[in-house]
């Protein structure tokens, strides 16, 4: 039996459940744990399944493809489902220490569950407008998320984020249109494999263009990333978390597939203006995170510098660059989170998130500043953590293909990146906490829930460790990712197997 | 918001109500075959109340509609879901349409499908959503 | 009819971007909603434009294809609620920031949050 479909199911039936006891708190945050427990479960069978039969395919209501609409999971839908599980368990698990009870009361579980929905939905389709659709899923879950307390600040830039994103989804759609139009089906093996028959190659570029700005915009990618810094600090901590982790990845995995199964016919073209965007994606990034000094402002902006390294990995298109690009998503969904996840935790010790008014952690908890060197260290690639290994493939990939100025970019980068987070670990943990001014309050630190939310950072740096430390079978998996993306006949043989 | 005073509104949403939800019903049960379905009934009802809701106000809308909107929201998506799940118990792959015939005392019969299923959730989860979110402003309104 | 088609597309798009273009969030609002209809008649359109022609099999000689009818159906749903997101949104923005500049502040007004 074919399990593409539970990914979907799970939260969707976890969300159902938690809007049917809305009234109990106490019943919906069971639910939020068991939920993402399932998926953390399924996520593994699917994973299991695909890695022993190499794509799992399941053809909705037993329409077959290229009429009906199709989930097909191949190693990369598979990995990318596996760090839903992971992130959403964390996030489940720091949210019942430390989500108020007014947003728990406003619907913030059900939403949480209808964005891993559709989060789960677009690694897992086959179908160019189904995707739409669950980015549209993810999107509105997202809007309210990011609205939900609906304090100034958050309304100030959900109104940038909803807009930009919305007008990515009309581009999207045009895209889809003209699409359609070209090649009569909406099945993404189907395309795939009669867009080499298109005569309008210009038309076909048209359309590459149109869709790479799509979900460029929902990366986050150049010159459209403006209204992530605007938002993402924003909402609750745990919010910005998920956002952080998963939501820009979708863009990002929405490319890789888009631009190695389905636009692979003018290489030349596409993914030169793909290097160029991520060249300039790393360097926009992390030199606004060298401007700010909000712990989550600068947080917000190296998503967009990493954004960049993947984007990367995609653009050289070679073997080892695209296996580098996978890897660097794998190591990035997990440290963000926790770098974000960290910052939760002094923002309730200290209720602020300015540098300036933070200082003392590593006297006061020094389990707490292990824990956030360990993803730092990751994100700036330190060996021997996971981000050592993504930026090493992905660097080595750019000298092989000769791609000189990019590689130097990305090494200028990392070291910048490093700064970003001595700035952190000098501000937020080294230095002494300065004395509060006269006549303001500190707020008294709430400790309550305290655990889980230790629970979840724990969890998710001991897997930063894990990939580290396991840097082989990992490279595995991407390395399987990697050729059945190079290699897309196998993915368009396994969809439209039987077909008529 | 405050209710109308119009007394030609108040009379008419009285009158339009029970002939709004009516057709609500009527659209809803054609959906398959024929143009309607759950989406727009639901849209046609949930019109029906904001129209007494602009008439009489938010608490007389409330509890005319007894139960709260969110519940009729879960009540939707649980229809939703479980419309999913027949096709696996007849061995077919997950959401493919069943369907079944009753004879109707009378010589006529009656079509029971997992498509109707679905479209009964559509219609609660619409009219849910747009009353919870309806009823929400008002209130906002009507507080500030 | 297909010019006429092409520029009622084509207008409606540009009258949307200059409306998202602007610096208040009902015109912003208003612009999504023209954009979103652009894009949803755009759509219609690219399963070929016929006349007499249903999307059903059998009522006429000729039908249409009715795979994009069903795209516009799905995505008419979906802008549906968005926009009735966007407009709860707006409204909770104007109650909370006192105006509706998309930036939370107004240039013109002296009174600062």
């Amino acid at each position: 039996m074919s399990l593409a479909a539970l990914p979907i199911l799970v939260p969707l039936a976890a969300g159902a459940l938690s809007v049917a006891f809305w009234r109990s708190v106490a019943a919906q945050r069971a639910i939020a744990l068991a939920g993402t427990l399932i998926l953390l479960f399924v996520s593994i069978l699917l994973m299991q399944q695909v890695h022993s039969e190499g794509f799992v395919v399941l053809h909705m209501g037993g329409w077959q493809a290229p009429l009906g609409i199709t989930l097909a999971v191949d190693m990369l839908g598979a990995i990318m489902v596996l760090l839903t599980g992971i992130t959403g368990l964390a996030i489940a698990l720091f949210s019942l220490g430390d989500t108020p009870e007014r947003h728990e009361k406003f619907g913030y579980y059900p939403l949480m569950h209808l964005l891993l929905a559709g989060v789960a939905g677009s690694f897992v389709t086959g179908d160019i407008f189904n995707l739409y659709v669950w980015f549209e899923v993810m999107l509105i879950a997202s809007f309210a998320l990011l609205t939900l307390g609906g304090e100034r600040a958050q309304m100030e830039g959900a109104i940038k984020y909803v807009t930009l994103n919305l007008f990515s989804s009309a581009i999207f759609l045009s895209a889809v249109g003209i699409l359609y139009g070209l090649v009569g089906t909406l099945n993404m093996a189907d395309i795939a494999q009669k867009l080499g028959q298109v005569e309008d190659t210009g038309m076909v570029n048209v359309v590459a263009v149109m869709f790479m700005v799509a979900f460029g915009i929902k990366a986050s990618a150049f010159p459209l990333f403006f209204w992530l810094p605007a938002s993402y600090h924003t909402p609750l901590v745990g919010v910005s978390a998920l956002f952080a982790g998963l939501l820009t990845k979708v863009g990002v995995y929405s490319l890789f597939r888009m631009f190695t199964v389905v636009f692979d016919h003018d290489v030349a073209y596409t993914h030169t203006i793909l290097l160029w965007v991520a060249a300039l994606t790393m360097l926009s990034g992390v030199l606004g995170a060298a401007a700010q000094f909000e712990f989550r402002r600068i947080l917000s902006f190296h998503i967009i510098s990493q954004i960049g390294y993947m984007i990367l990995g995609l653009a050289l298109y070679t073997p080892l660059a695209i296996i580098g690009g996978v890897f660097y998503i794998m190591h990035h969904i997990i440290v963000k989170t926790t770098l974000f996840l960290v910052s939760g935790v002094t923002y309730r010790l200290t209720g602020t998130h300015e540098l300036s008014e933070l200082g003392g952690f590593y006297r006061e908890r020094p389990m707490l500043s292990v824990l956030f060197l360990i993803p730092a260290f990751s994100l700036a690639g330190m060996p021997p953590l996971s981000g050592f290994f993504a930026k090493l493939i992905v660097i080595r990939a750019g000298i092989e293909a000769e791609a000189w100025t990019v590689t130097a970019v990305a090494l200028l980068v990392g070291l910048l990146t490093l700064y970003s987070m001595v700035k952190i670990w000098a501000e937020v943990f080294w230095k002494a906490r300065p004395e509060a001014e006269d006549g303001v309050q500190r707020p008294e630190p709430r400790t309550e829930g305290l655990v889980w939310m230790y629970v979840a950072i724990t969890g998710l740096a001991a897997c930063t460790i894990f990939i580290g430390l396991n840097g082989q079978p990992i490279y595995n998996l991407a390395e399987v990712a990697a050729e059945q993306l190079m290699q897309p006949q196998g993915y368009i043989d396994a969809v439209l197997e039987g077909r008529p | 918001m405050n209710e109308s005073n119009t007394l030609i509104l108040r009379t008419a949403a009285l009158f339009l109500m029970p002939l709004q939800l009516l057709f609500s019903v009527f659209l809803l049960l054609r959906g398959h075959d024929e143009p309607g379905g759950g989406f727009i009934a639901g849209l046609v009802a949930s019109g029906a109340v904001v129209l007494f809701l602009f008439s009489y106000g938010v608490r007389e809308a409330r509890s005319l509609l007894r139960v709260d909107p969110r519940d009729l929201l879960a009540a939707g998506l649980l229809f939703g879901l479980a419309s999913v799940f027949p096709a696996l118990l007849v061995g077919d792959p997950l959401m493919t349409a069943q369907w079944w015939y009753l004879p109707m005392p009378g010589g006529g019969t009656l079509k029971l499908s997992t498509p109707l299923i679905f479209d009964i959730g559509v219609y609660l989860t619409v009219v849910g959503a747009i009353l919870t979110m309806v009823f929400a402003l008002s209130q906002a309104e009507s507080d500030a | 009819m297909e010019a006429l088609y092409a520029a009622t597309v084509g207008v409606l798009m540009a009258c949307g971007i200059y409306l998202v273009l602007r610096a208040r969030t009902f015109p912003v609002i208003m612009g999504l909603t023209l954009i979103s209809h652009a894009v949803n008649l755009f759509l219609f359109a690219t399963g070929r434009l016929a006349l007499r022609a249903p999307a059903v099999i059998g009522q006429s000689e000729t039908y249409t294809d009715p795979l994009p009818q069903a795209l516009v159906l799905t995505a008419i749903v979906i802008g549906f609620a968005m926009t009735a997101f966007v407009v709860v949104l707006a409204l909770r923005a104007v109650v909370e920031l006192r105006n509706d500049h998309v930036d939370g502040v107004d240039p013109d007004e002296d009174w600062r949050p």
